[in-house]
Parts: C-alpha cells; structure tokens; sequence
C-alpha cells in the first residue's frame, strides 16, 4: 500500500525569516558574461502588488542541462560548482521579485520533440494554500516558442502570451497576476 | 475512471490530498486563488529534476532552535522527527527540510507579526536539516503557541510548525503545516479545514511519541511527510 500524500498549506505571511534569510536571488553573479536579469511584479485580483510573496525558480543550464542526476544526457556541458539552476525571491513593498540568472538552453520532451528555452516558477504567498505554477519563456525565441508543445496546448492565445517574458531596457519582465481577466497561465504537473 | 472520482477532480484538481485554490473561509483566498482553468504540463525533465542542498553548508546548531542563542528559550521544548517519503513509500535522502514557527506565546521574530504577545531573544523559530540515508529529520525546539488572526471573528490559528520540503524534484515540492494531536481550534481554523477530506487532514497532525521522548528533557513528536515522487503512479493505481 502507498503512503498518501501530505496535503499543502499556505506559506503565511512571516515566512521571512526561515525561508529569505539567505540571498538566492542570483544564480550567477551580475557581472558573468551571460548574466540576464528578470524582474516582475505579483498582483491579485484587485490589481493590488502582493508585497508577501515568494518566488523560486528552476532551470536548466545554459547547454539546457538539468543539475540533477537523473538529467544524464552526458554529451551537454555540466556545471554544478557554479550553477545550481535554482533560485528564490521574496517580494518587496511594490510586489516586485527579481532574479539574475543565465538563459537556459532548450530541454526536450520525453519523446524527442524540443522545447523552447524556459524557466520553471513556483509562488507561494499567504493566501495561497497550495503554490501556483508557471513558466517564463523568452521574447528573443519566437521560433522555438512557436513550436513549443507546451505553449501550444494553450489554445487562448492572451492566456499563452502570459507565458513570454518582455524586454524592457535589457531587464526581462515577467508580471504575474494571480486572478482577473489578465491571469496568468498556471499549470497542473500531470501525473 | 468512476463518476465520482473525475467529480472530485472537477472539484478540486487531480490530487484530491491538496486543498483548492479558492477556500472563501479563508479570506485572503478569495483575491489570490486563480480562477481560470490550470494547463496540463505533460512531465518532461523540467519538472522530474530539482535542486539539491545537499552541497550546502547546514550548520550544526540548525537543527536544534534551542541553542541559536546564549540562553534557553522559554516554553515547552519537544522533539519534532520523522521521515520524509515519496508516494511510493520510498525514503527521500539528502533532501533539505526548512521549517519555521512561532514563539512559545504565538509570536513570530517578524516585523509585520502585531499579536501583543513577548518575543524571546532566544528563540528565533527557524531551523533546516538535511534528511539522511532513510529520509529522517529530527529539529529539538519549542512548542509554538496558538495566536490570534483577523480572518473572522476572535479568530486563532492552532498551534503549528511550518515545513518546506524540496524532495527529488520540482513535482514534489511542498510547503506544509504540521499540528499537534487533540488542538481545540481545529475546528474553527479555515487554513486547516481547506483540506477537505478527513484523512488527509489527519496527515497533517503529528503523534505523541512516547519513544522519541527524552526521559526528564523533552517530549518527542512524530510527523512523516509524503510527497509527490520523481515518476507519480497514475492516481487510479494509488490505493
């Protein structure tokens, strides 16, 4: 018999000192060569920024690697000493949650059709009794974006487009908006 | 699959152990839950893979809340263990486990916490471990006590230590509560009662565990945690 899963909780509003006392918002340092910047704002339903949020990221290397084990395509590049491939965030005051990292490579699907390069997000926040789950994808990948199975399971395409990061000045932006017309797409992981 | 099975999917999402998104008891709730419907993200390696601590440094007091500053905490110390187990009833090793709680008066060591209510400059109410080898954990700390909030009227959050668990991969991660046995406020807690199925509820209440209790030192609590694995069995093989 299979033990049944432990049920999700909210992560409450005083997560901060537990979860955010270390600095894991850059996955490389600002000034590395490939170094991007992300940055983006939560808002609810009301369109009010949600200034109690945390952010974590997931991504694959810029080879489009996972640092895990069972990632065991050998022929990529790995670099686990400098890049762990995750990342965490808290939000300020105005809601906003940033990140410095590298673009990850594209990473294929179990049976061989490609991806396009994209960062896997999770958001936790008071309020949220389970976290919500998103992808951001890159502005400058049209080509490959067009041809990502993912995105294109999504048949509303004002929803799809939630998924595609801007370029703003060189910072990548990435706005999620929890509730409303305007919602980001979420995801549930498939069994 | 049964009727009444894709009925509680509708409901609540393929994994009936979690709550919904949209609980209205609990208020902050209604103006974050999303409503549209979630997209199906077929598994891929993005999300059988996930990060891993076990390179990081744990420092050796982390586990034990008790002993983060020069003198001892106020309240009652216990013993909080457990292993952490993937859905398959396999240990997950080497898996970091953060958690976070309130004082023994029900205050929390943050900025925004108002409950008039004494901190403890020694206690901070944070601590992290790494499983080992049989998925176990084991944090000594203090029994957190029930505090107020303003969800609805005179109401108290029970008693509860805040968990964050990574597991093998992104699919697992879960971030959790665990109460203690016989709390008088469950009933009334919305955070609590999101989960709407009784069972899965229970899940989230440790035991008094007379073994791990230290003889004149601490009492012991047990909390097992089951998360999602690397390659989830269809639920219709869950059982």
């Amino acid at each position: 018999m299979s033990p049944e899963l432990t049920p999700s909780q909210t992560i409450g509003p005083f997560f901060h000192f537990g979860l955010l006392d270390e600095d894991r918002s850059e996955l490389v340092p600002p000034d590395h060569p490939h170094a991007i910047r992300i940055e983006g704002t939560i808002y609810d339903g009301a369109g009010e920024p949600v200034t109690d949020a945390m952010v974590e990221i997931w991504q694959a290397n810029r080879a489009g690697r996972y640092n895990d084990p069972t990632d065991t395509r050998e022929d990529l590049p790995l670099d686990p000493e400098v890049f762990s491939g995750f990342g965490r965030s808290g939000t300020t005051d105005g809601g906003t949650f940033s990140f410095v990292t590298v673009k990850p490579g594209p990473v294929p699907t179990p049976d061989g059709r490609m991806q396009a390069p994209h960062i896997m997000v999770s958001v936790f926040a008071r309020g949220l009794l389970k976290r919500v789950v998103t992808r951001i994808y890159f502005p400058d990948e049209q080509e490959a974006n067009a041809g990502d199975p993912v995105l294109a399971s999504i048949e509303d395409s004002s929803l799809r487009e939630t998924l595609i990061a801007r370029d703003q000045g060189g910072t990548l932006r990435f706005d999620i908006r929890l509730q409303g017309e305007d919602q980001t797409a979420f995801f549930e992981l498939a069994d | 699959m049964a009727q009444q099975a894709r009925d509680a999917i509708a409901a609540q999402g393929r994994d009936g152990a979690h709550p919904p998104y949209l609980y209205p008891d609990y208020v902050a709730t209604r103006l974050r839950a999303p409503k549209k419907p979630l997209i199906i993200l077929p598994k891929t390696l993005s999300d059988t893979t996930g990060p891993a601590f076990g390179r990081d440094p744990i420092g050796e007091l982390d586990n034990d809340l008790t002993r983060q500053h020069p003198g001892e905490p106020l309240g009652e110390r216990i013993i909080v263990h457990g292993r952490v187990l993937d859905g398959d009833g396999r240990p997950v090793r080497n898996s970091l486990v953060e958690i976070w709680q309130a004082n023994a008066a029900g205050r929390y060591t943050h900025a925004g916490d108002r409950h008039p209510a004494p901190l403890d400059p020694n206690f901070s109410g944070a601590g992290r471990t790494l499983t080992d080898d049989d998925g176990y954990y084991r944090f000594v700390t203090i029994k957190p006590g029930a505090y107020p909030w303003k969800n609805h009227d005179n109401a108290w959050r029970p008693a509860h230590i805040h968990f964050s668990l990574f597991g093998e991969a992104f699919r697992s991660r879960l971030i959790t509560q665990m109460y203690f046995p016989g709390d008088p406020l469950f009933y009334q807690d919305p955070i609590f009662q999101s989960v709407r199925d009784e069972k899965a509820r229970e899940r989230m209440i440790s035991s008094f565990d007379l073994e791990a209790t230290v003889p004149e030192w601490a009492l012991g609590y047990r909390f097992d945690i089951v998360l999602e694995g690397r390659n989830a069995t269809p639920m219709e093989n869950r059982k």
